[in-house]
C-alpha cells in the first residue's frame, strides 16, 4: 500500500539509514596486493575498528560490503559473482585499486577489464595499490552517500 | 512376474524383523531402527564404539574403513585463511586428509606475456606486482639479468643501496608471514603485532621510493632516486625498536603449549623430499640442509657483510616459524652494517645508452634531450643472448630468465617463482595427518599467490 | 657459481638428464619453453635448469622439440618437482608430456581455447577510448 513520507517514516528511513553506516561488515575478498593494504588498514596504525568495521566475515550470508581488493582473473570472475549472489541485501561492493575499477596496467588476455562488468559498483578508489587512507576514503563516501539515500537499497 | 519376486526377497530379507541368521529379533537388524552405515560391521569397530575398547592414538590404527567412506571437501579461492585465492580439493577420510590437490590460476595475470611487450625499463613495474609481499626482490633480479646480458657494472653506492632496501624487504615479508600464520593458528594478536612493526618500515619506503608496495625503484643500471635526507636516522630508529618487539613474540610464543602442541611434529618435509620437488629457502633450511644463494652465489655486493644462516634440525611447521624469526635478526644485522659503510659515489651507472641524463642537462645540450627522448620511447636496445640470474628471495630460490634477441624488449621473459615450486610439498606435507593441521601447513610454507599464478 | 650450457637434440634429453643427475645434479629448478616463431626451423625449445647443491654448479640443458608432434618425455619420474612446470608448459605453449601424470590446464580455465604465450596468440589488448579523442 502505498504510504506517504511524513514526519514519522522519513524519520525512521533516516535511522535506518544511520544504522546501515554504523557498522558494516566486509568479506574477505583479498586478491593480491591491494588485499595487504586492505589488511593494513585493518590494523593498529589505521584502524578500521573504529567504524566498526574490524570483523572480516569469512562467509558472504553474514556480510553487507565487499570490497573487491586485487586482480579479477577470468578464472576467478564466475566464484566472484558467485560470492556476490550469496550475500544478503542490502549489499555494497567496493572496487579497490586500479586492476578491479578497470583492468588497471593489465590490458590483456587474462584480466577482467573492470570489475564492473560483473557486479554493480558503489565506489571506486584508484590507486596501484591504494593506501589505508584511500580506502577509509573511500568507506567513508559510502557512509556519506548511504546516509544523503543516495544509494537505495 | 517381476514384482512377485521382489516380494518374496523383501520377506526373505535380512531386513525382516524375526530373522534368525542375525543372531535373533534386535534393534538394529528393522529397516526403520536401522543406525548402522554398513550391513556388517566388524566386530572391533563395534568395540570401539561402544565403549569396551578404547585407543588413545587414532592415527596410529591402520585403515579400518573402506575405500568409498572418502569424501572431497573443497577449500574454495575465497577463503578466510589469507593466503590469497588458492583452492585445495581435499580427499578426507574420516578426519584424516588422504589425498590433496591443489587448484591455482585464480589469479593469473599474463605476465610474462606483458613482459614481453614493455621495454627492459618498464619491466621493473610489471614484475615486482608478482611476488607482492617481497616487490624489491622481483625487481632486482630482473635488473640483475638485464645487467649480465648488458654486461654491465653499476657502482658501488647502488649495490649497497639495492642491499639495504632488499634486507628491508625480507624483514617485512616475514613480518607478514609470521603475522598471518600466528593469525590461522589463532594468535590473533600476532596479527596486530606484525602489522605495527611492517608500518614503520613501510614509512621509510615510502620516502624513500615514493610507494608503500610495488615501488618500482629498483631498475636495470641502478636505483631510481638517491636516499633521502636523514635516512640514517630512520634507520637507527628501526633497528632499535624490531629487536624489542620480537622479544615480545618470543614471550607470547616460544614457550607457549598450544603453540608448541599444534606446531611441532605436524607438517614434516625432509631434506630429500625438498630436493626431489626443488624446494629451497626458509623449508630447506629448516630441514637441516644449510644453502643460501646469499653466501653460495652472492648477488649485488653482498659477500662483504657479516651474517649467518640459521639452520634447524626438525623439519616441522614450528622450525620454519623459529627459521623467520631467526632471519630477521640476521636481516637487521646486514641492515646495520650497510648503513654504517655506505659509500659515495653516484647512485646509477654512467653509460649514456643506458640511463637517463639528469633533467637540468636536458636544457644545455642536444644530445642528452636526443638521449632522453630516445630511452623513454624506444628503451635501451640489449645485445642478443640468454641469461639466468637468481636471488635468495624470502620464500626460496627466485629466478628470472630472459632471452633477448637485440631489440628493446624481451624476446622471452619467464620469473622462476618459489611459491609455484613450494606448492608441491602440499600433498606432501597434508596428508596422513588430520585436517586441523591443514591450514599450519599452508601457512609455513608461506605461499604469495601473484608469485605462482604470475 | 659456475653454470654450464648443453644443446642437446630432443630424443638424448632423458638420457642426458638422468645422467646430470646421477653426476650430482639433484634439483631441478627451472623447466620453461621458447617459441621461436618464424626465426628458427624448430618451433619450440626445451629448457631446463639444474642445480647441484653439493658441487655448487648449474646447468642448463637447451633442446629442440620437433614441429610435427610437440611432443616430449615427461621428466616426473626423475625430477618429481617438474610436475607443475610440464603443466605450465602445457598450458601455456601447448607442448605434450607424454608420461605425465595429470596434463590439464594449470593456470588458464579448464575450456580455454589457444595456447597464451605462443607469439601468435595476441596480447588480447582492449584499446582504450579516451574522451576527447575522435571516435574510432
Amino acid at each position: 500500500m502505498f504510504a506517504p513520507d511524513n514526519i514519522f517514516t522519513t524519520s525512521i528511513d533516516k535511522a535506518v539509514r544511520w544504522s546501515r553506516t554504523q557498522s558494516m561488515w566486509p568479506v574477505t575478498f583479498g586478491l593480491a596486493c591491494c588485499a595487504i593494504e586492505m589488511m593494513a588498514a585493518g590494523s593498529s596504525k589505521y584502524d578500521l575498528a573504529r567504524y566498526g568495521m574490524e570483523v572480516f566475515r569469512a562467509s558472504p550470508r553474514q556480510a553487507d560490503l565487499m570490497i573487491v581488493a586485487g586482480r579479477v582473473s577470468q578464472k576467478m570472475a564466475p566464484v566472484l559473482r558467485q560470492v556476490y549472489d550469496q550475500m544478503a541485501e542490502p549489499k555494497w561492493v567496493i572496487a579497490m585499486g586500479a586492476c578491479s575499477s578497470s583492468g588497471g596496467m593489465f590490458n590483456n588476455y587474462a584480466l577482467v577489464q573492470g570489475v564492473d562488468q560483473i557486479v554493480p559498483v558503489d565506489i571506486y578508489v584508484p590507486g596501484c595499490p591504494p593506501g589505508p587512507q584511500s580506502l577509509m576514503h573511500g568507506i567513508l563516501t559510502l557512509h556519506e552517500k548511504i546516509m544523503e539515500g543516495e544509494i537505495n537499497r | 512376474m517381476m514384482e512377485e519376486k521382489e516380494h518374496k526377497d523383501f520377506q526373505d530379507s535380512e531386513y525382516w524383523a524375526t530373522n534368525a541368521e542375525q543372531g535373533g529379533w534386535s534393534l538394529a537388524s528393522t529397516d526403520e531402527g536401522n543406525q548402522k552405515m554398513d550391513i556388517e560391521e566388524p566386530q572391533e569397530e563395534l568395540n570401539i564404539q561402544m565403549g569396551k575398547e578404547v585407543l588413545d592414538d587414532y592415527i596410529g590404527r591402520e585403515e579400518i574403513s573402506s575405500e568409498d567412506d572418502r569424501m572431497i571437501v573443497n577449500m574454495g579461492p575465497q577463503h578466510p585463511s589469507t593466503h590469497g585465492v588458492l583452492r585445495l580439493q581435499v580427499e578426507l577420510e574420516g578426519e584424516i586428509v588422504r589425498r590433496v590437490k591443489p587448484v591455482i590460476g585464480y589469479l593469473h595475470t599474463g605476465m610474462e606475456k606483458t613482459g614481453e611487450s614493455l621495454t627492459y625499463s618498464q619491466g621493473c613495474t610489471n614484475t615486482t606486482r608478482m611476488d607482492y609481499l617481497a616487490p624489491l626482490f622481483n625487481e632486482l633480479v630482473f635488473s640483475l639479468t638485464t645487467e649480465k646480458l648488458l654486461n654491465i657494472e653499476v657502482p658501488e653506492r647502488a649495490k649497497q643501496i639495492r642491499i639495504l632496501m632488499t634486507e628491508l624487504n625480507r624483514v617485512t615479508s616475514h613480518l607478514v608471514a609470521l603475522a598471518t600464520g600466528g593469525m590461522d593458528i589463532g594468535a590473533i594478536s600476532m596479527m596486530i603485532f606484525g602489522f605495527r612493526e611492517r608500518e614503520m618500515i613501510l614509512n621509510f619506503f615510502e620516502k624513500t621510493t615514493g610507494l608503500r608496495m610495488n615501488h618500482n625503484y629498483i631498475r636495470p643500471g641502478g636505483v631510481a632516486a638517491d636516499l633521502p635526507d636523514g635516512w640514517k636516522k630512520d634507520i637507527q630508529e628501526i633497528l632499535e625498536e624490531i629487536p624489542k618487539k620480537l622479544k615480545d613474540y618470543d614471550q607470547m610464543l616460544l614457550d607457549n603449549p598450544i603453540w608448541n602442541g599444534r606446531l611441532r611434529n605436524v607438517g614434516i618435509l625432509t631434506t630429500q623430499e625438498c630436493f626431489d620437488l626443488g624446494i629451497t629457502g626458509p623449508s630447506l633450511r629448516a630441514s637441516g640442509y644449510e644453502w643460501d644463494l646469499r653466501k653460495v652465489e652472492p648477488y649485488s655486493g653482498i659477500e662483504k657483510f657479516n651474517f649467518d644462516i640459521p639452520v634447524l634440525e626438525d623439519s616441522d611447521v614450528f622450525s620454519r616459524w623459529r627459521i623467520k624469526v631467526l632471519e630477521i635478526q640476521e636481516s637487521l644485522k646486514i641492515i646495520e652494517q650497510a648503513m654504517e659503510t655506505m659509500p659515495k659515489g653516484d647512485y646509477r651507472v654512467d653509460d649514456k645508452k643506458v640511463t637517463p641524463p639528469p633533467r637540468k642537462r636536458l636544457d644545455e645540450s642536444m644530445e642528452a634531450l636526443i638521449h632522453h627522448f630516445k630511452l623513454f620511447t624506444e628503451g635501451f636496445k640489449v645485445p642478443e643472448g640468454e641469461a639466468y640470474v637468481a636471488v635468495e628471495s624470502p620464500r626460496g630460490e627466485l629466478g628470472c630468465y630472459i632471452v633477448s634477441d637485440g631489440s628493446s624488449t624481451p624476446y622471452k621473459m619467464h620469473i622462476r617463482a618459489p611459491s609455484f615450486c613450494n606448492l608441491q610439498a602440499l600433498p606432501v606435507i597434508m596428508s596422513n595427518s588430520p585436517i586441523a593441521d591443514a591450514v599450519a601447513s599452508i601457512a609455513s610454507l608461506d605461499p604469495v599467490i601473484g608469485d605462482v599464478d604470475r | 657459481m659456475e653454470e654450464q650450457i648443453y644443446n642437446i637434440p630432443a630424443d638424448q634429453l632423458r638420457s642426458k638428464v638422468l645422467e646430470l643427475r646421477n653426476q650430482g645434479y639433484e634439483m631441478l629448478v627451472d623447466l620453461t619453453v621458447v617459441d621461436w616463431y618464424r626465426k628458427r626451423d624448430d618451433r619450440f625449445e626445451l629448457v631446463v635448469n639444474l642445480l647441484s647443491l653439493s658441487k655448487k654448479k648449474r646447468a642448463r640443458i637447451l633442446s629442440n622439440i620437433s614441429n610435427e608432434k610437440l611432443e616430449c618425455e615427461s621428466l616426473t619420474d626423475i625430477y618429481p618437482g617438474a610436475n607443475f612446470y610440464e603443466r605450465e608448459a602445457f598450458d601455456m605453449y601447448g607442448v605434450i608430456f607424454s608420461g605425465h601424470p595429470d596434463l590439464t590446464r594449470i593456470l588458464m580455465p579448464d575450456d580455454w581455447v589457444g595456447h597464451p604465450l605462443r607469439k601468435d596468440f595476441g596480447l588480447g589488448k582492449i584499446p582504450v577510448q579516451f574522451k576527447n579523442a575522435p571516435k574510432v
